[in-house]
């Protein structure tokens, strides 16, 4: 988008970003996921960032309870929400204030100065209006009374004062759809089904809806509002919808366990940003799943365990402070060797740290966080809609190689939105698993004999006549599966447990370039939710001229097999996360290579700014010399 | 299933060498364990134990039944998964005082109040004994430990209390050694439906020898205890010339002797086993003024948590038909690309 916002009657744009930011209480998520699915239904493509605070309700007016919503969107590939907000909405001075610092020289900043009164003012830490001096001469702003024209608009429905007010999302709402030219029948269909019970609510809300869209059509203020087009994106044939990474993930599970052929019990306990997995899961009884909203973290996995022993698809979900409590009956599930399925949908940390905010920080949580030598498979989704697929590819490997598996998101990829090719469930091949058929097995059962290629142990549920035996989280024999203290033998079977999850390597596909060639002077390698910033800065490095690859990793551990290779191709290793150096130190490990590391932990995703730049200082430093 | 005809005791323990102390209270418990499954005709495939953590934990790895040795504390939660899975599974809970009460206390609250269908036996020997022998969560204060060497200070819970205040829906005692008590005990808790549970006193002879002496040892368990026994009257002692009876002025159990003051067996309490509030009195009752009761002190019918899910289940199954993936992947906003790559172009506003 050009700097200067043009006065054109339609302007047409390749792509912009807008920000919708207000008070908590202001319903600001409700209309980022209405534009959002109204732009969707334009055919663009898009990627979101909601981003809101902690508390349920923050005090009003104030910084901290400033609730945003960032949307890009275009005609072209759409990976990240976006560097720089072209368009800011802002529906309280906190909102302004909060969000100015991103706002780029020229932006435009739609304000609703009803609500700049003294007292907000200064709940913000205003000394004087911005509206009034200098601080927004910087910008394009298109200051109107918001809350004037929504009390107005919804006058005739006898709604008290605040009810009205909690129109004004729509009324803004209705104004940014028609500056977009977005349809509105979507969010007045919306609106009509969510307010079925309270015809008042509805309809005050769709007359603030049209109101704006209607002061934007008349420009009742006598200057020109700007109005753009953004053509829809060219993309693969089929049926689209949009899709967060919580849901991705939960009809992931949901269509692996179809697949398998299996009972899906999912226990959990409500940790943010894990919670609308249990809760989308919940609704999909039908599909032979059982949610259980156990008492405490450790309940929750191990009633996943419980069922997983008991023969159906264990799993679990939550967030790291959860993860961590989950710890000890991971060991316990990796001794045992059941499947398990463990979403760890990241936040930031240590401790409580930031509930809402996004990190990658759980890495070695995931790799090493477990008492003993106790290795498990490690995934990761890059996308929202890259959630479906891993959590299938999660739930194969558990069944297929019957361990543990942990699936890491995080509160980015769990709550963005993206278009998305909508599968067909009868594509999807099915997932074996190791149940032996009445009569296969006879006793004397060992339930720790082996299957030669993967090593995976012999899925004998309770029910199954003849073949009783125990197990435990005490060592075992290799032998019998009873109980051992037998040095030796524990060495076997830390060796076994190690093999077998590093077989899984030889069972996954290759790792692929994401994009550029397999040689060059740089590869930027990620994992997780960093995907949209690195691809859209490599291709604008390739642009350049610069001779840079982009590998991203969906399984971290093990990693594929010819990675090694693939990096040797590269004259220099770029990683950047947001961590202070998860991934970098496994590769450093693993392969004895300098790699260089970007590191980011400020709760918000990448720019695609920053990774840029990291990789112009990495290409312009001398290439350093392979470890001997 | 390929149920054998009539299995014994001897069929339901495993090859396994039992490594309890010799003396323990447990093998007593094991023994009682293994008699009632063969007497109730229990199939060993269909049968599991789960536990814990501690002595009483390795209980699972003697039956020859599916077993599972969990963590500390947590086989409450772990034995509830594996029955919403397959609610047909005899699932029985071995726990201990520590591990049932201090570090898996929250799961026990849960269990029971969900009503699953689990057969919880929690061996209360007032002590940790694979630890050796620090102080436990149901010690008597004043208990001298290698972790309390002046004595713990702090107040013990009264297990069965907790499951009643738990909403626990069938509760009962009784002791390791009482061969004659437990398994009736045991078939009673296998035959309710919901949560069962039964603290089981239990003697930890190396470190906390005859800590129940004053009322479980066989020379004074009759004058000591009292067998409680929906709808007969609450009589106790060798004789049976004891009895319980409510004290209408202050809302309390007595004591009275039959034959004496005019008391006649017609004047003592009938035991009500689905009152809660003679439950709760029961429980409390402690020596040197009350008998300690034993047998099922509370028990009341309630739909399990299965049940109810199972219920649910079936409405909703009613409501949604035959569900169709596809279909619910669907549902909301779908828009279709076409062959060439374009979109249709939204409806102008």
């Amino acid at each position: 988008m050009d700097t200067s916002i043009p006065s054109s009657e339609l302007e047409a744009l390749d792509r912009v970003v807008v920000r919708f930011a207000g008070d908590s209480g202001d319903g600001i998520q409700l209309t980022g996921t209405q534009f959002a699915s109204a732009t969707a239904l334009a055919g663009n493509d898009l990627a979101t960032f909601p981003d809101y605070p902690a508390e349920i309700r923050a005090p009003a007016g104030t910084t901290f309870g400033v609730s945003a919503y960032q949307i890009q969107f275009g005609a072209g590939s759409v990976l990240t929400a976006g560097d720089e907000p072209d368009v800011l909405v802002a529906l309280n001075p906190a909102a302004l204030k909060v969000n100015l610092p991103a706002m780029r020289e020229g932006a435009l900043i739609i304000i609703d100065k009803g609500s700049f009164t003294p007292r907000n003012l200064q709940k913000a830490g205003f000394e004087s209006n911005p509206l009034d001096d200098d601080t927004l001469t910087k910008y394009q702003v298109l200051a109107l009374d918001i809350s004037k024209l929504t009390l107005d608009a919804v006058d005739p429905f006898g709604l008290s004062k605040k009810e009205a007010l909690r129109c004004k999302n729509m009324w803004t709402l209705g104004l940014m759809l028609w500056m977009f030219t977005r349809p509105r029948k979507p969010v007045i269909d919306w609106l009509t089904n969510k307010f079925a019970k309270n015809p008042v609510v509805r309809d005050a809300n769709i007359a603030a809806l049209n109101a704006g869209h209607a002061f934007g059509e008349t420009a009742e203020l006598g200057f020109h509002l700007p109005r753009y087009r953004i053509a829809p994106a060219r993309v693969e044939p089929g049926e689209y919808r949009t899709v967060t990474g919580s849901q991705a993930i939960a009809w992931g599970i949901a269509a692996a366990g179809l697949k398998a052929g299996l009972k899906v019990f999912f226990g959990s306990y409500p940790i943010t940003p894990a919670s609308p997995i249990l809760h989308e899961l919940a609704r999909m009884r039908m599909f032979n799943i059982e949610t259980f909203q156990a008492e405490d973290e450790i309940a929750a996995i191990c009633s996943a365990i419980g069922a997983s022993y008991a023969g159906a698809i264990g799993v679990t979900s939550s967030s790291g402070p959860g993860i961590a409590l989950k710890t000890e009956a991971l060991g316990l599930a990796i001794s045992v060797e059941l499947p398990l399925v463990v979403i760890n949908s990241q936040r930031g940390g240590p401790s409580t740290g930031l509930p809402t905010k996004t990190e990658q920080s759980d890495l070695y949580q995931a790799i090493f966080g477990r008492n003993g030598d106790a290795p498990m498979v490690v995934l990761a989704a890059a996308t929202p809609g890259d959630c479906f697929d891993t959590a299938i590819e999660a739930t194969r490997i558990a069944l297929e190689h019957m361990v543990p598996v942990m699936l890491l998101t995080d509160g980015y990829i769990a709550n963005a939105a993206e278009p998305w090719r909508i599968p067909d469930i009868d594509d999807i091949p099915p997932i074996a698993n190791h149940k032996p058929a009445a009569g296969e097995i006879t006793p004397p059962f060992n339930p720790f004999r082996r299957d030669p290629e993967t090593l995976a142990r012999p899925w004998v549920t309770p029910g199954m006549p003849e073949l009783m035996h125990r197990i435990g989280g005490l060592e075992k024999s290799a032998e019998t599966g009873n109980i051992s203290y037998d040095p030796a033998n524990h060495q076997k079977m830390t060796e076994l447990r190690h093999e077998k999850v590093e077989r899984v390597a030889r069972f996954i596909p290759p790792q692929k370039v994401s994009h550029g060639d397999e040689t060059g002077d740089l590869v930027v390698v990620g994992w997780g939710s960093t995907y949209g910033a690195i691809d859209q800065a490599v291709r604008l490095a390739r642009s350049e001229g610069l001779k840079v690859s982009h590998i991203h990793l969906r399984h971290l551990f093990p990693l594929p097999a010819n990675l090694g290779e693939l990096l040797a191709g590269f004259d220099r290793v770029l990683v950047p996360e947001l961590n202070m150096g998860q991934l970098a130190t496994l590769l450093r490990d693993r392969y004895l290579l300098p790699v260089r590391q970007l590191n980011k932990v400020a709760g918000q995703p990448f720019k695609v700014r920053e990774v840029l730049e990291a990789i112009h200082e990495a290409v312009a430093q001398d290439a350093p010399k392979a470890a001997e | 299933m390929n149920k054998p005809v009539k299995l014994s005791p001897k069929d339901f323990a495993s090859d396994q060498e039992v490594r309890w102390c010799p003396g323990c209270g447990d093998y007593a418990i094991l023994k009682g364990v293994q008699r009632t499954l063969a007497e109730i005709g229990a199939d060993p495939a269909t049968t599991v134990f789960v536990s814990g953590i501690g002595c009483s934990s390795r209980f699972p790895y003697y039956m020859a039944t599916y077993g599972f040795h969990t963590i500390h504390g947590r086989a409450p939660a772990i034995a509830t998964g594996i029955k919403l899975v397959n609610p047909k599974l005899d699932v029985w809970v071995i726990t201990g005082d520590g591990d049932g009460l201090s570090i898996g206390g929250n799961h026990l609250l849960h269990a029971l109040r969900r009503n699953v269908d689990l057969n919880i036996m929690l061996f209360n020997n007032e002590i940790y004994g694979l630890t050796k022998g620090q102080y436990s969560p149901t010690s008597e204060p004043g208990t001298r430990s290698p972790s309390t060497p002046y004595g713990s200070i702090d107040t013990p819970v009264s297990p069965c209390a907790f499951a009643l205040g738990a909403k626990g829906r069938f509760i009962a005692r009784t002791i390791d050694t009482h061969q004659k008590h437990l398994p009736d005990v045991l078939k009673r808790a296998h035959a309710h439906a919901g949560t069962s549970f039964i603290e089981i006193f239990q003697n930890c002879i190396v470190y906390n020898d005859g800590v129940f002496d004053d009322f479980a040892e066989r020379s004074v368990r009759d004058e000591r205890t009292i067998e409680v026994r929906h709808g007969e009257p609450l009589i106790f002692g060798t004789a049976r010339d004891k009895g319980l009876r409510v004290d209408p002025t202050a809302c309390r159990l007595t004591v009275v002797e039959i034959g004496k003051d005019g008391i006649s067996e017609s004047d003592i309490l009938v035991h009500d086993e689905t009152n809660p509030h003679l439950a709760q009195m029961l429980i409390e009752m402690r020596g040197p003024d009350f008998p300690v009761a034993i047998g099922v002190i509370h028990c009341i019918e309630g739909e399990t948590y299965a049940e109810a899910y199972e219920a649910q289940t079936r409405e909703i199954l009613k409501k949604s038909g035959e569900p169709d993936f596809n279909s619910w992947i669907r549902r909301g906003h779908v828009w279709t690309v076409g062959k060439d790559g374009a979109h249709p172009e939204p409806a102008a506003e």
